[in-house]
Parts: C-alpha cells; sequence; structure tokens
C-alpha cells in the first residue's frame, strides 16, 4: 500500500470509472463478452446505465443523448458493430452536441466470438476518429481524451479495445473526479441533425473537414508518444501490441499510436527516417501498415500468418526475427459444454434423434453443436436461425424441408430474432417452420445479464416485460406452446413431432431458468411479483 | 531492475481459477509492485479449461506470460496439467493438488485457496498480505476456511521442480 489510490482494474472496470469520474450521464449497450463488465461495473459506481434490446438500439439511445447535450457511451462488441454501424455512419454526418464514446471491443483470437473482425475498419469506413488504449490506465486516461475530443469536434468517437487490454488487470491511478453531468437541454439543429439529402449533402463535407483538421491536431497529439531506444529497429505500434513489442524488443525505439484515426502521418514518416528498419507490429488486420504504405511510407508489415489470432510476446519475437517456420500448436484443453442439469441437453437430444436440420444461433445453446449432440447445422450471427432456417425451408426438397428447425436463445431472441419471426409470419414456407426458443430467462452466455424478456433491468429492478409466447401469438401464429423439457418423459419430443409433422408456423419455447443461478432467478421473480400486487392495489394512473 | 516473476494458474470453469489469480494479484498489489493479470473466460462457467496468467515485478509490460517463460504452474485439476505444462519453463516450479493434503482442507472449494498457501512459500510476499488480501476477497464468513487452507498449503508444500529432462514441448521457448 505505497500509494493510497492506486488500484488494480481490467480495461473494463477502467472505462466505467473514467465514464463515472467524467460525468457520463448514460451508458447503454448489448452485452457481449469482451465488452459486458463496462456497464454493469458503470452501474455499480452508481452511474445510469441500461441494456439495450440489442447494439443499433444503444447507439440510437445514446446519439439521443448525446444530441441532447449529455455525454453518453455506448458498449458492444466487435460483432455488435455490425448491428450499430447504420446509425454510427450517419451520426457521423450529425455529430453530437454532447459526447459519445462508442466502445467496440474486439476478440482477436476468438475467444468467445464467431469472427475475429478487426472493427479499426470501422473508423475509416464511418469516418469516426478513433483511440485505441494498450492498458487499464491508459483506458482510463484516454476516456476523458474521447470525451475532449468529442465535444471539440463534435463527433462520436470509436474507442478501440481488445480482448486482452478489456480482461487484463493493470495498475491505474485515478485522477480526482471532475464533475457532475453536463446539463442537458435541447437546442434545435434541424439542418444538422435531419439527414435529407439536402440537408446530408453539406454534413458529409463538414465531417471531412474535421477529420483534416483531426489528422492535423493528431500530428502533435500527446495521444501518440515515442519511447526512446536505439535507431537500429524502429517499431509502430497500437493498443496491447506496444506492450509485446516493449518486451520482445526493449532495444527498440518505439512509435507508440493512441489515436489511430485519422493517423498523424508526418509524424510517422518523420520518425521512420529516423530509424534504420521500421517494423510495424499491429494485431489482425493490416490496417496500420496499409495506411501508412498508401502514404509512400516504406515500412515492414508482418507475414501473413501472423494475421491471425492474437499476438503475444514470442509471435512479436518472430515478426521481428522474419521466422516463417510453422507455430507450435498448443495442446488442446478442455472445451466447455453444456451444463449437465442445462434443459437444452433434452431439446438437442430430440433434434438429433428427429434426425433435424438445425438452424442455430448464438449463445451457450451453441455448444449442441459439440458432442454428444452434434445437432446444430449452422451458426453465422444474432439472429440468424430464423432467416437461415426459412431459407432452407424455401428451397430444400420437401422430405428434407420438413425437418428444418431455427433454434435460438431468449435473449437473442429478442436482440434480433423478433424481425426474423416477423419474416416467417410474413413469408411462410409451404410447409411451414417451426421455430425453438430456448428460453433461460437470462442472458447466460456472457455471465447472466437481464434483457426485455426478463421484465427486469440492467440492476435486476422490475420493468416492463416483453411476453415472448404474446409476441408470437400477435403476430397470428396459431401454433404457440411454452413447456418446461423434463428428462425421461419424451412430452417435448412429442410436441417438437407434432409440430413437425403440421405443416403449420409453430413456435416452441422451452423455458426453465438457467440452472446456474436458479435461486437467485426466484428472488428476483419474486420481488417482481410483490412489485405486481403493489402496482394492482394502487389507484390507475391518470 | 529486478525480474518479473511469471505465474500461470490452470484447471477447470468452476474451481476457482480466477479467484486465485485475483488473490495473487492483490497480494502482489499489495506488496507495491506493478502487476499485471490476464485471463480468459469467455466459457469459463461451461466447465472448459480456464487459465490465468499473473505478473509482478518492477515493471510489466504484456499482461501474458510468454510460453515456456512461467516460473510457476499452479494446477488445479490432474487433467490440466499435461495441456498446460508448455507453459512453465526450464526448472520452473510445478504446483499440482498433490502438494496439499486434501483430507484435511476445510472443504474441496478450499483447494485453490490451499495451493495458493503452496505457491507462497515460494515468493516474496509476507504471509500477513495473503492474509489480508485473502480477507479482501471473499465475504468475511469463508475468511476462517481459507486462512486454514492457506496455513496448511503454505505448511506442508511439496512442489515439483521441472527437471531439465521433463517434456517442453516444441512451444516452449526453452533457453
Amino acid at each position: 500500500m505505497n500509494e493510497p489510490k492506486r488500484l488494480l482494474l481490467s480495461g473494463d472496470e477502467a472505462i466505467a470509472l473514467a465514464a463515472r469520474h467524467a460525468g457520463v450521464a448514460l451508458g447503454a449497450g448489448y452485452p457481449g463478452t469482451p465488452s459486458t463488465e463496462i456497464l454493469e461495473h458503470f452501474s455499480e459506481l452508481g452511474g445510469h446505465a441500461q441494456w439495450s434490446p440489442n447494439e443499433k438500439v444503444a447507439l440510437e439511445v445514446t446519439i439521443g443523448a448525446a444530441f441532447g447535450g449529455a455525454r453518453a457511451l455506448c458498449t458492444m462488441k466487435h460483432v455488435g458493430l455490425n448491428v450499430a454501424s447504420d446509425p454510427l455512419f450517419t451520426a457521423a454526418y450529425t455529430g453530437v452536441s454532447g459526447a459519445l464514446i462508442v466502445v467496440s471491443a474486439d476478440d482477436p483470437g476468438m475467444a468467445s466470438s464467431q469472427n475475429e473482425q478487426d472493427n479499426r475498419r470501422y473508423a475509416v469506413a464511418a469516418g469516426v476518429p478513433m483511440l485505441e488504449p494498450s492498458d487499464s490506465q491508459e483506458a482510463y486516461d484516454f476516456m476523458f481524451a474521447a470525451i475532449e475530443l468529442s465535444e471539440r469536434w463534435k463527433l462520436p468517437v470509436l474507442f478501440r479495445v481488445t480482448t486482452r487490454v478489456c480482461h487484463s488487470y493493470t495498475v491505474v491511478q485515478p485522477r480526482l473526479a471532475n464533475g457532475a453531468p453536463r446539463l442537458s437541454s435541447f437546442e434545435r439543429d434541424i439542418r444538422g441533425r435531419v439527414m435529407i439529402p439536402a440537408y446530408a449533402r453539406p454534413a458529409h463535407r463538414r465531417l471531412r473537414q474535421k477529420l483534416t483538421e483531426l489528422q492535423e491536431w493528431n500530428e502533435t497529439s500527446p495521444l501518440n508518444r515515442i519511447v526512446e531506444g536505439g535507431a537500429e529497429l524502429g517499431v509502430i505500434t497500437s493498443g496491447i501490441s506496444f506492450m509485446h513489442v516493449r518486451e520482445a524488443a526493449p532495444e527498440a525505439r518505439v512509435l507508440k499510436l493512441g489515436f489511430t484515426h485519422p493517423l498523424p502521418l508526418k509524424k510517422i514518416a518523420q520518425f521512420v527516417k529516423g530509424v534504420g528498419r521500421c517494423v510495424v507490429i499491429e494485431e489482425g488486420d493490416p490496417y496500420l501498415v496499409e495506411a501508412i504504405r498508401a502514404a509512400g511510407i516504406p515500412v515492414e508489415g508482418k507475414a501473413d500468418m501472423y494475421r491471425f489470432g492474437e499476438l503475444d510476446v514470442p509471435r512479436v519475437r518472430r515478426i521481428l526475427n522474419h521466422d516463417l517456420s510453422p507455430e507450435p500448436t498448443k495442446p488442446p484443453g478442455k472445451p466447455p459444454q453444456l451444463c449437465d442439469a442445462c434443459q437444452y441437453r433434452i431439446v438437442f437430444e430430440a433434434l438429433r434423434k428427429q434426425d433435424c436440420i438445425v438452424a442455430g444461433d448464438i449463445g451457450c445453446y451453441t455448444l449442441g453443436v459439440l458432442q454428444p449432440f452434434e445437432a446444430i447445422d449452422s451458426c453465422v450471427c444474432m439472429g440468424a436461425s430464423l432467416g437461415v432456417g426459412l431459407g432452407l425451408r424455401h428451397v430444400l426438397p420437401p422430405n428434407q424441408a420438413r425437418r428444418v428447425v431455427s433454434v435460438i436463445g431468449d435473449s437473442t431472441f429478442v436482440h434480433s430474432g423478433i424481425s426474423g419471426l416477423v419474416e416467417m409470419v410474413y413469408n411462410p414456407p409451404p410447409n411451414g417452420h417451426v421455430l425453438i426458443i430456448l428460453d433461460n430467462s437470462t442472458t447466460a452466455m456472457t455471465g447472466h445479464q437481464e434483457h426485455p424478456g426478463t421484465g427486469r433491468t440492467l440492476e435486476h429492478e422490475p420493468t416492463g416485460k416483453v411476453v415472448l409466447e404474446d409476441l408470437a401469438r400477435s403476430l397470428g401464429i396459431r401454433r404457440v406452446y411454452v413447456i418446461e423439457p423434463h428428462a425421461g418423459t419424451g412430452e417435448f419430443d412429442r410436441l417438437l413431432k407434432d409440430c413437425l409433422e403440421s405443416n403449420e408456423l409453430a413456435v416452441i419455447i422451452a423455458r426453465r431458468p438457467c440452472i446456474l443461478i436458479a435461486k437467485q432467478l426466484k428472488q428476483y421473480e419474486d420481488q417482481r411479483c410483490e412489485c405486481d400486487a403493489a402496482q394492482t392495489a394502487a389507484p390507475a394512473p391518470a | 531492475m529486478t525480474k518479473v516473476t511469471n505465474i500461470v494458474v490452470a484447471g477447470l470453469g468452476g474451481q476457482g481459477v480466477l479467484t486465485g489469480t485475483d488473490i495473487l494479484a492483490e497480494v502482489a498489489l499489495r506488496a507495491g509492485y506493478d502487476v499485471k493479470k490476464s485471463e480468459i473466460k469467455g466459457m469459463s462457467q461451461r466447465g472448459g479449461s480456464v487459465t490465468g496468467d499473473v505478473r509482478f515485478g518492477d515493471h510489466v509490460f504484456s499482461p501474458m506470460v510468454p510460453a515456456g517463460e512461467a516460473d510457476f504452474l499452479l494446477v488445479l485439476e490432474p487433467t490440466q496439467v499435461e495441456p498446460h505444462r508448455y507453459m512453465l519453463r526450464p526448472a520452473g516450479v510445478l504446483i499440482t493438488p498433490d502438494a496439499v493434503p486434501a483430507d484435511q482442507l476445510p472443504s474441496r472449494k478450499t483447494l485453490n485457496v490451499a495451493l495458493l498457501g503452496a505457491l507462497s512459500a515460494h515468493l516474496p510476499m509476507a504471509e500477513e498480505q495473503w492474509l489480508a488480501a485473502l480477507r479482501a476477497g471473499f465475504a468475511e464468513t469463508f475468511f476462517e476456511g481459507n486462512r486454514k487452507a492457506f496455513l496448511i498449503g503454505r505448511g506442508g508444500q511439496k512442489s515439483k521442480v521441472q527437471g531439465p529432462e521433463s517434456k517442453v514441448p516444441a512451444g516452449g521457448e526453452a533457453a
């Protein structure tokens, strides 16, 4: 206990703490590894945080907050930004009145994701400034910088982190909290915020002008720094790769970029001139190396083999040594599996037994693809089970089409399955379709977050609830069943068989609270009942 | 500048691997070191392999222990020894459940803390610092059991120094 304020924080916690210290008025997002803990921690610190049904809605809510002059934080995993990209691209045109920080938590190496896309590309595509911290201290400090940039240039800022920044704990010395949230107030700006073509054309020019100014500002920004070293080897790097570089090549002179779009190309050119050999070390896509070379600056990149997976100290050593020999494979660990008492086991056993063709989705239940079930035939993205299942039903020969089933979890269904269900009603396949919603009353995969179908807020307080069966019935689907699957009864098997043979549209909701938190969910539910009872007793609102 | 100490903790989801690394990192922080802890926990609750890296010293850069450079490998589950052995440096110390007498522990759940006790005998931090971190890391009702488990591990530890003849797969940066 040398210094009073030395904290050991994950990158996610550091972002939350900075948001709190900087007076962020609203945080919204959708759970996704490795970003989930940001809003949870922000809430624990007393911040106003909420889960949205999906990332697009979360971004829209925070755009609104920033239109109202507030400081707003939106969090998601990398693939979430695909969902939220629509509002992002146009929010770059409208700009914001307060501050808007969009955290994209990328997952190179796919510790818990379906792809390893590199979202630095989004900063370029949407035309927004991007910061990349390397550890928790920077995650904390850069949040303040991001808010300053956002307010000064009235633009959303992409705050790009990766799994090892989010989930590594490093020492943070926080500054003093600098204040209460800014007062929100609406100022009309019709030409600035209503993106009809006539107003969007000048908005695009304004955006490009801002980016030109930002690039100039970035040339001398304190967010990029040079670590002195020998002139023989120079390294340009950003994010977590900086840490690996410092360890793998302590003798090198390093240009550490913290503000990575738009790039400070003059600074980079000057750095390259001052060193003998200059290597760009970056995880994932060759984003930096391509941009630097496009500006006519000669730098070395990494071999293609290092584009895959995370970097670490040994891999950085290999890149610097031009080592193209095959990399050692790590001995396999034990893969995760569905919990022993999970109700989904019964569902996957039935699907397997009835030789179903299963369009799957994203969540714990994706583990149904592994042995002993091997009962999932596709998994593309959040909500895709519906569309993919329907597409298969439309084109397969009837004997196969009749065996197609879409399987989706409750949180994923609310995220982006609802529009797929509308598609099912609107364009029904000739032999109907069967949707199974695996409802464990929580977002289990990411650590048990609430969602609109649980009827509880991020803080587990009762709120409006989307009742899945009511929603399905309201669309005119006649066969809507709610069932709690039990082993040995054959009840679920029979229901599935009936639905498959009916040639109609059917929705089966397999409902049982997640076994891992069943007790906790029961407590929440009891609180909810008390609350409902109290509301019923109170006089109806006018 | 003192050398960075590298520790890898491995086990299966639900065994307390990450709680173990939390305590370890907290002790290093309290002792005034620079410390970094890295973990991959996306699927950890589903019974799969879980590992956590803790590094401490005057100044730590990468949060991940490079393969073949772990000074200590602490394994909570016998089946997880071989998959993670490549992380250990030659002459690094392997600590397995054999290092503590299972029948004397207050409960099976305290195995992670007992193994931390075994590890603690090799590290420079004082016993009070460990106990303070254990007290801070759990609800007060668990402290007595954890204290007992920790001291059993700390007192009776038998750990294996990986000899030069031990297998370090090609992945190890064995020097």
